[in-house]
């Protein structure tokens, strides 16, 4: 027989389900949880300084384990401040428990002190949410979280405990089983057959992975599909990593900031086997008129994304590493010598442009100085904006989870934080976070944390004092109207980590800037790397918003 | 309920009856109205009783059939709260026979 508080339980439930860390901010309605949690000691508590910023660092633990991780807020402002990391987490399928104290039971509804409705506010952000109210129901709804959470297609789920049913004693026989995820559904095997039908006759095939193949754990059955089939592979934001970017077959990012011929071969292919990715419109540009010659083969864990952009010739539900795995043997071994020659030619003649990439002062110049001083073993996060675009197309990644970035929802002030949840994860890998001088102001509050954990992430901060995306919509399709995107003042970055404990390293000031990046790369501990970077760069190719994808600017 | 956003131009369209078994918990409601109302999808009818003792609950909805429906049947598939969806035509009576309280 078990007895204990419904803090307590959270707690045994949360280690059963092998949470080691979780990051938070206390307040006065998630108290008796905090208390609990000073009482065991298998879970670290990493303290944020604000909760969007503990949001991330749970998202940046789950996107390089690929596990469920945790965060805490307290109710009212701290819950809501949960809310961007939650809706970015929806958006790009990641699997995250968020845990908020809410005003005790007698006392929603009444406008209490610090009382949101976060349950009904997360309805369209989560894949579920729950409102405890008894301390016996934690029993079912902590596993159920976690099994919601990491089943099908992977996301985040809130958890809403009234303060009094936190202190409120529970009396139980045993713990439930630990949550495991549900079966995937099982494809049909007439669609594979057809799938592979498609394949084995198709002329000019292109496989478009998505950041499905990566929560899938996918990446190496693609890429023999790729090989064993001959077919040119591109990948979306998400995907970045399943195929090595220097793989032969590899035809990179494709969308609005992909290179010209990648959008050339799409716009050529006569089939497309779409892998856990979601004909989102910053992808596929126009959705009529994007790859208007090809036959769909679309693949995914979630029903829904089926049929939803585009009409998929053959459609099959399940995961996309068990369906590739049965795909794999009923796809012929081609070399299509005639197909990869023309995809070559594409790209000789539309390559990406990528101008000053020996010199690390330039932005594709400083991120191949980065690229070159790591390893694959790194990982890569970013804020949102340009330098992630220019991440995107010149950093080479070569394994799955080497990348993190917000790509649905977009959100600056994403990179730094998860970061610090990337290297709470792998304390063993260097974690170095491209940002922008707008995307890090977003989360500045974190690199209190990171001087406290003392954790290896390195902020390389592409300063243009500016937003520059805005900017350069404003320039490139606004009349260069340029208004609100250029920053009247310029922080001192130099003095700001100083002043966090950070050590900092200024490019612009160093004579060799390689070197002293290498260095700075190299030397164990958190670190800002600052570099100006000119505000007329621009991110191309663009694909103007709302355009198909052939009717790429610049580049 | 609130309307958020203009609804599509509907009407012309054949209606159709949706029949949903849903776990019975406050929140269950929102969660399947959050969906019609964020994609603009009016419903025209509703009803909702408890059934198996007060666990779980029916619910009829009448909705017109348009092109959107079939995703929004998918997405009403996913939440977890909803065991079943059946569809049904326009010659269902559910709706027919609750008229009279409407008059």
């Amino acid at each position: 027989m078990n007895q204990m508080t419904g803090a307590q339980l959270i707690l045994r439930l949360l280690e059963r389900q092998g949470v080691r860390t979780i990051a938070g901010i206390p307040g006065g309605a998630i108290l008796p949880l905090y208390d609990a949690l000073s009482g065991t000691g298998t879970i670290q508590h990493v303290l944020a300084r604000h909760e969007q910023g503990a949001g991330f660092m749970a998202q940046g633990m789950a996107r390089v384990s690929g596990k469920p991780e945790v965060c805490f807020a307290s109710s009212g402002p701290g819950a809501t401040n949960l809310v961007t990391a939650i809706a970015d987490a929806m958006l790009d399928s990641i699997p995250l428990v968020a845990i908020t104290g809410q005003v005790p039971l007698s006392m929603i509804g009444t406008d209490a002190f610090q009382e949101v409705d976060i349950y009904g506010m997360t309805v369209p952000i989560t894949k579920h949410n729950f409102l405890v109210r008894s301390a016996e129901e934690l029993l079912e709804v902590i596993p159920e979280a976690f099994r919601i959470a990491m089943s099908g297609r992977p996301g985040p789920v809130l958890v809403d405990v009234p303060k009094d049913v936190q202190g409120q004693i529970v009396t139980f026989d045993e713990f439930p089983p630990v949550a495991v995820p549900k079966a995937a559904p099982r494809p049909e095997m007439a669609q594979i057959e057809a799938a592979a039908r498609l394949i084995n006759e198709a002329e000019r095939p292109v496989l478009y992975l998505g950041g499905g193949v990566i929560h899938s754990g996918a990446a190496q059955q693609a890429v023999m599909l790729a090989e064993q089939g001959g077919l040119p592979t591109t990948m979306t934001l998400m995907a970045l990593g399943a195929m090595p970017m220097d793989h032969p077959l590899s035809i990179g990012m494709l969308g609005m900031h992909g290179a010209r011929y990648t959008n050339f071969v799409l716009e050529e292919a006569d089939l497309l086997i779409c892998v856990g990715a979601r004909f989102d419109d910053r992808a596929i540009g126009k959705a009529a008129q994007f790859c208007p010659k090809a036959g769909i083969i679309h693949i995914d864990v979630d029903p829904s994304e089926l049929d939803k952009i585009k009409t998929a010739h053959v459609a099959i539900n399940g995961d996309v590493a068990e369906v590739l795995e049965l795909l794999l043997p009923r796809v012929q071994v081609q070399l299509r010598k005639r197909w990869l020659a023309h995809v070559d030619g594409l790209k000789s003649r539309y390559p990406m442009q990528f101008g000053g990439l020996d010199d690390p002062r330039s932005h594709y110049g400083l991120i191949r100085a980065v690229a070159s001083a790591l390893d694959d073993e790194a990982v890569i996060t970013t804020d949102v904006g340009q330098h992630q675009m220019w991440v995107a197309q010149a950093y080479p990644f070569r394994r799955p989870r080497q990348w993190l970035t917000s790509g649905g929802l977009g959100t600056m002030g994403f990179g730094m934080p998860t970061a610090l949840g990337a290297a709470l994860a792998a304390p063993e890998r260097t974690v170095v976070c491209f940002s922008g001088d707008g995307s890090i102001m977003m989360n500045i509050q974190e690199l209190a944390t990171l001087a406290e954990q003392g954790l290896n992430v390195k902020i390389v901060l592409m300063n243009n004092n500016a937003l520059g995306l805005v900017y350069q919509q404003q320039s490139l399709f606004y009349g260069k109207r340029t208004f609100a995107s250029r920053y009247a003042g310029a922080p001192d970055f130099m003095k700001i980590a100083e002043g966090f404990g950070i050590p900092a390293v200024d490019l612009d000031q160093c004579e060799h800037p390689r070197a002293a990046l290498a260095q700075a790369l190299q030397t164990p501990g958190p670190c800002l790397i600052h570099a100006s970077i000119d505000r007329e760069e621009f991110v191309y190719p663009m694909v103007p918003p709302g355009a198909a994808n052939t009717e790429m600017i610049g580049g | 309920m609130e309307q958020v956003a203009e609804p599509l131009q509907q009407s012309g369209f054949a209606k159709v009856v949706l029949e949903l078994e849903v776990n019975n918990h406050p929140g269950v409601m929102s969660h399947i109205c959050n969906l019609f109302a964020r994609r603009a999808f009016n419903m025209e009818g509703i009803m909702c009783m408890p059934v198996a003792d007060g666990i779980r609950s029916r619910i009829w909805l009448l909705v017109f059939e348009d092109q959107r429906l079939e995703q929004m049947i998918r997405q009403l598939e996913k939440l977890e709260d909803v065991l079943a969806v059946n569809r049904h035509g326009a010659e269902h009576d559910v709706f027919v026979r609750m008229e009279d309280f409407f008059h």
